[in-house]
């Protein structure tokens, strides 16, 4: 297990330094100058000289592979430059507004996974009766609703027509009910149909079969191992919904005000802050990579096939 | 079952007759609609429906039925561009991959995991920022988000293809390579592709209107869907409507597509099943 962990996170390494290369082509490959943008932030007349000077002080008049290691370097030191119009450091102020964006992304996949989990088992036990089509209709409706528009859709219900919820701004729980519900509802469909899926595949396997002729109760045959075989695949699942959550919570913020990361990374994008979008852009990959290993260390862990493997490998 | 065999074939036909009508609608916009989708008339502001608007007009006065037409026609091209791009590199990355194998597969597997590394639509937001706003940039992000996950897909089918019974027999009853695979294993891949593609055409719009909503996709005066959602967000303590048109337009498109590739992967299901997982 633990030589596991360890080649795991041996990879994480060339995995990581060709991310920032990808980032640092789409930024010099990109046609927008940021030394124009740095002088029109400051306030600058962008003359001729004026942005010789700023190529010069951004360094993007050296060759490319010096501006990347030199960017990289910087990079490892947690060193993302300043952000052209605040003049404060970008890790900073991200790391300001990034604690309340997975606050709200932890809180919507807590409600994936805590309302997929009773939703697929229902709907599995149920197969072709009432509550099996109701989850299954739900799913439908789920997937192929766009975040964006069902956020305006649960303020119009619910903060508009029934005036239970309010629509804008961070505050207690209630705030956050409706973006995580905005943010949550396509992966908890997803979940649903995943373990509706795994459920019945399970309860007809051999083992099921096993544990039935060996004269256990049905709820035990359920409860004690269809479930818990059911439940490993989700675990890899949760692992995809991050970056859909990720790519959510930044509608989601929008449209509810929420003073998270992504509205502010989205407003770094209007004013061409080259800065604050690449360090985004890292410590969101970064964070979605991280969780991405965990989720593959807990599935070994769980999953001895792959625990024993990696050990003989 | 018959019964649900029934409202299910029900639904695909459902579905097929809304993808022929908005794709319909988009080619005849300029024919259909009643009027320019950019005339400004402040003295129709939020002029409610009526003969002259059938659905309204918008706080500029323009009218919401001709929005949502034109609006089909930039969802309907850009998906259509975007399925087109990552089929072509998602192919011949896939199958390249595949069939060569050793470093060459390694490589291109490696720069595939590369993509698959980002979170999708924080990388697409990203590639939109860099290049700027504007459809081609937006086409051109959700592509390269998303084609990785293809070229892995169309390369496990082309390996597990590559070794079946029937491929072999091809090859040893005297079938050259290029034959071989031109005949036996392009055609069932391109089938799956097809059906993969069908699928997710209703995540890609999701993307492309989620960035235009943003500010990040297509520039607001071109009558774009998420663009009109955008546009009416403060209005919509006032005036709902302008939010619910355009946003049941992408709701009932991604449905239709949704539903038309769960009924076209059911009909030709087992090879898709094994290779995705």
């Amino acid at each position: 297990m633990l030589y596991y962990i360890l080649k795991r996170l041996a990879l994480l390494v060339p995995i990581l330094l060709a991310v920032s290369l990808v980032v640092f082509l789409i930024l010099r490959l990109g046609q927008g100058d940021p030394a124009m943008s740095y002088l029109r932030l400051s306030g600058i007349p962008p003359t001729d000289e004026a942005l010789a000077v700023a190529r010069t002080e951004l360094g993007l008049n050296r060759p490319l592979p010096v501006q990347y290691l030199d960017w990289l370097g910087k990079a490892a030191r947690l060193d993302f430059g300043r952000s052209y119009v605040t003049k404060n450091p970008v890790l900073e102020e991200i790391l300001y507004y990034l604690p309340n964006t997975l606050v709200l992304a932890g809180f919507s996949l807590f409600l994936t996974l805590a309302a997929s989990l009773p939703l697929g088992v229902i709907s599995a036990m149920e197969k072709d009766r009432l509550p099996d089509q109701l989850v299954r209709g739900l799913s439908f409706f789920g997937v192929s609703i766009p975040n964006f528009f069902l956020g305006f859709l649960l303020v119009w219900v619910f903060s508009i027509k029934l005036r239970w919820l309010p629509s804008l701004g961070m505050g207690g729980l209630s705030h956050m009910i409706l973006p995580a519900a905005t943010m949550s509802l396509m992966s908890l469909c997803i979940n649903a149909r995943l373990i509706r899926a795994n459920m019945l595949e399970n309860l007809h396997s051999r083992y099921a079969l096993y544990a039935r002729a060996r004269g256990l109760s049905e709820a035990s045959v359920v409860g004690r191992h269809v479930l818990a075989n059911s439940l490993i695949p989700v675990v890899t699942a949760v692992g995809m919904h991050v970056g859909e959550l990720f790519g959510g919570a930044v509608v989601a913020e929008s449209i509810f005000a929420w003073p998270g990361v992504g509205r502010y990374a989205v407003s770094a994008i209007y004013n061409r802050d080259y800065p604050v979008m690449q360090c985004f852009i890292l410590i969101m990959t970064l964070l979605f990579v991280v969780m991405n290993l965990g989720v593959d260390i807990l599935y070994a862990w769980l999953d001895p096939r792959i625990r024993l493997q990696g050990e003989t490998s | 079952m018959m019964l649900e065999n029934m409202a299910r074939r029900g639904l695909v036909v459902f579905a097929c007759l809304v993808i022929l009508v908005l794709g319909l609608s988009a080619a005849a916009a300029p024919l259909i609609a009643p009027h320019s989708p950019d005339e400004v008339d402040l003295s129709q502001k939020f002029a409610p429906a009526s003969l002259e608007h059938p659905l309204g007009c918008d706080h500029l006065g323009r009218d919401v039925l001709s929005r949502l037409l034109y609006g089909a026609r930039v969802s309907m091209g850009s998906v259509a561009a975007i399925a087109g791009f990552i089929l072509v590199l998602g192919f011949a990355v896939g199958v390249t991959a595949g069939f060569l194998g050793g470093k060459v597969d390694s490589a291109l597997m490696r720069v595939c995991d590369v993509f698959l590394t980002f979170p999708t639509f924080i990388l697409a937001m990203f590639m939109v920022g860099v290049l700027g706003t504007g459809i081609v940039n937006v086409i051109l992000a959700v592509s390269l988000t998303h084609w990785a996950w293809y070229a892995r897909i169309i390369r496990s089918l082309a390996l597990s293809l590559k070794n079946r019974e029937y491929v072999l027999a091809a090859r040893v009853s005297g079938s050259g390579r290029m034959k071989t695979a031109w005949l036996h294993i392009l055609p069932p891949i391109f089938a799956q592709l097809v059906i993969l593609a069908t699928l997710d055409i209703g995540h890609m719009m999701m993307h492309v209107s989620g960035l235009s909503f943003l500010g990040l996709g297509v520039a607001p005066p071109t009558p774009e869907w998420g663009v009109m959602i955008s546009d009416a967000r403060q209005f919509v303590w006032t005036h709902p409507e302008l939010i619910m048109y355009p946003g049941l337009m992408i709701f009932i498109t991604v449905m239709a597509f949704n539903l038309l590739g769960d009924a076209m992967r059911d009909a030709l299901d087992p090879a898709l099943q094994e290779a995705a997982h």
